[in-house]
């Protein structure tokens, strides 16, 4: 097993995925079975490879510091599950 | 022919002689639509209003001489494109009532040229699938065969012009999301270089491979589409500011010492009877026509699709962190405090799919495993890179099949999510490696289904490859074929 069930609940917690415990048991068993199948990168020494990121390697793309335009406030709240005057609401952060 | 079925550069000649107006022609459109996708189901939204309105205008450029090739012409965008003041989905539940404040670039530059939206096209979930079945919004049916799979993940944006509901479309290719739907649709689809076209307002799956492009009813289509869409967007800083050719300029059907490469390592057992027949046959027809082949090695390609699922599912567990439930996007009426708000959100609105990629991409990156996971693919994808890189020293093309079976039926890999990833193993290392790939239509299966092959080119060679596809497609017959809807 490359996977536990308990591996699975603590993906699904660093995720924020509540998971029904169908799901969990159902992704156990398909996770192991993509990750024993991922395994076969091991056959490959890529001890002296360069990782690839990007496909077109690229610096940093600056532009001149000069504000523009955005969207403003009511079209950034426009999609809000919940607002309050100009802000987003949410439940209380700190009990 | 009915005005739905023309081509851009055919509806665009009836426009320019005035024998024809856009309003005519969208109205034919949309028609066909309301007619064909009770059955097809290719749309998630449909635009009615909004068309109307924009052919008047377009009309009106038409009458005031302001025309571009695209101006009045019909199209439609898969919904993982941001339409503003119009509903955009990605296929989610989690955005079942996302009203985008802006455009993406891509659909600026066509609205810019007088082109008219009449709706937005189903997909996988977040363009995560193969079969247009992780829709939130029901599969979309093959036009073919509507108890096969279009493809996926741009299987509406294929559908859509195989029932002949939209002139053209744009989809987005992560790993063969374009070129798969439109091989199993009958379509002509292409995926640009990575850096080719803009991903401003493209809902973002895996940032590193995810790249835009048409599907159209022939190759002169395809040239048109991405002249338009093509070019450096400043908003998107991966965007890459190198001039856009006229690509209708490659449109010339000559490939008389064309080295086309072969790579070995495509004939696969799984490859289906009907599609190597496919492939021997378009041999053949490249051969007379004076094209030259060469066997190549793209050694690493067993190692993509593992690569791939890696690579493509962390950047995914990233991304889509953002659907918090605070912004945009659906919140959970249950949730207790704020991290109860993200699970429960989450937990309502992503569908299986979607929580899968998001669990093995976390899984990939978390502390202990980025090594042996993530940076490992990332490895292997610079082997896969250097693969592509040095058969290009010796070929100008590479061809291959697209898909290794024609459409199978809906349901059919729906339990096994790991055989249906294997099914894109023709498609993904070229996403890995970032260049472009045509698929253009190449036969029909003994069951009549639409196959295709793919034309692999260096990176930024889209001309090459529209060169090669429109020699072959004016050799053939198999663009004209229609699907009986």
């Amino acid at each position: 097993m490359k996977i536990t069930r308990a591996d699975v609940e603590h993906v699904a917690k660093l995720a924020r995925l509540e998971l029904t415990d169908e799901e969990a048991a159902t992704f156990t068993g398909q996770m192991d079975a993509i990750l024993a199948y991922v395994d076969k990168l091991n056959e490959l020494d890529t001890s002296a490879i360069v990782p690839t990121a990007h496909a077109v390697p690229m610096e940093n793309a600056f532009r001149d510091d000069v504000a523009t335009d955005s969207i403003g406030i009511d079209n950034a709240l426009a999609n809000a599950p919940s607002r309050v005057e100009g802000f987003f609401r949410v439940p209380k952060v700190i009990e | 022919m009915e005005l739905y079925e023309l081509t851009i550069h055919e509806l665009h000649d009836r426009l320019k002689r005035k024998e024809v107006s856009s309003v005519e022609a969208t109205r034919a459109l949309l028609a066909r639509i309301e007619a064909t996708d009770p059955k097809v189901n290719a749309f998630i939204t449909v635009t009615a209003d909004e068309a109307l309105t924009a052919a008047q205008e377009a009309d009106k450029r038409i009458a005031a001489g302001e025309m571009d090739v695209l101006t009045g012409i019909p199209v439609a965008l898969k919904d993982i494109f941001l339409t503003r003041g119009v509903r955009t989905t990605c296929g989610s539940k989690i955005l079942a009532g996302f009203v985008p404040p802006y455009d993406a670039t891509s659909w600026e530059r066509l609205r810019e040229r007088g082109a008219v939206l009449v709706g937005k096209l189903n997909q996988d979930e977040f363009a995560m699938g193969s079969s247009c079945e992780s829709s939130a919004f029901g599969s979309t049916k093959n036009p073919w065969d509507l108890a096969c799979i279009p493809g996926g993940s741009s299987g509406g944006s294929a559908a859509a012009i195989a029932a002949r509901q939209a002139t053209a479309t744009l989809g987005t290719d992560t790993g063969g999301s374009i070129r798969q739907p439109a091989s199993h649709c009958g379509c002509v689809g292409l995926k640009p270089t990575y850096g080719r076209v803009s991903r401003y307002g493209v809902i973002a799956y895996a940032s590193s491979l995810d790249q835009v492009g048409p599907v159209t009813r022939d190759v002169r289509d395809a040239a048109i589409m991405l002249g338009a869409v093509a070019g450096h967007d400043p908003k998107d800083s991966t965007s890459v500011d190198r001039p856009v050719p006229d690509y209708t300029r490659s449109l010339v059907p000559d490939v008389k010492g064309l080295k086309v490469g072969l790579p070995r390592e495509y004939h696969i057992p799984g490859l289906d009877p009907d599609v190597k027949q496919a492939m021997d046959a378009a041999i053949a027809t490249y051969r007379q026509l004076g094209a030259e082949f060469v066997d190549i090695s793209l050694p690493h390609t067993d190692y993509a699709v593992a690569t791939y699922y890696l690579i493509a599912t962390a950047e995914a567990s990233s991304n889509l962190a953002r659907y918090d439930g605070v912004r945009f996007g659906h919140r959970s009426a249950e949730a207790g405090g704020l991290v109860d708000m993200y699970n429960k959100s989450r937990a309502e609105g992503f569908g299986a799919e979607v929580k899968r990629r998001i669990m093995l991409g976390t899984y990939a990156l978390s502390s202990g495993y980025y090594d042996a996971y993530y940076l490992k693919a990332q490895k292997v994808r610079t082997l896969i890179m250097h693969d592509f890189l040095k058969a290009f020293e010796t070929v100008d093309v590479i061809l291959t099949p697209v898909a290794p079976t024609p459409p199978f039926r809906i349901g059919e890999k729906v339990n096994d999510p790991l055989q249906m990833y294997l099914s894109d193993i023709f498609t993904i290392p070229v996403n890995l490696a970032g260049t472009c790939a045509v698929s253009v239509p190449t036969g029909l299966s003994q069951s009549g289904l639409p196959i295709g092959l793919q034309l692999i080119g260096r990176p930024f060679g889209e001309e090459s490859i529209i060169k090669a596809a429109y020699a072959f497609e004016q050799a053939t017959e198999w663009h004209k074929k229609k699907a009986d809807i």
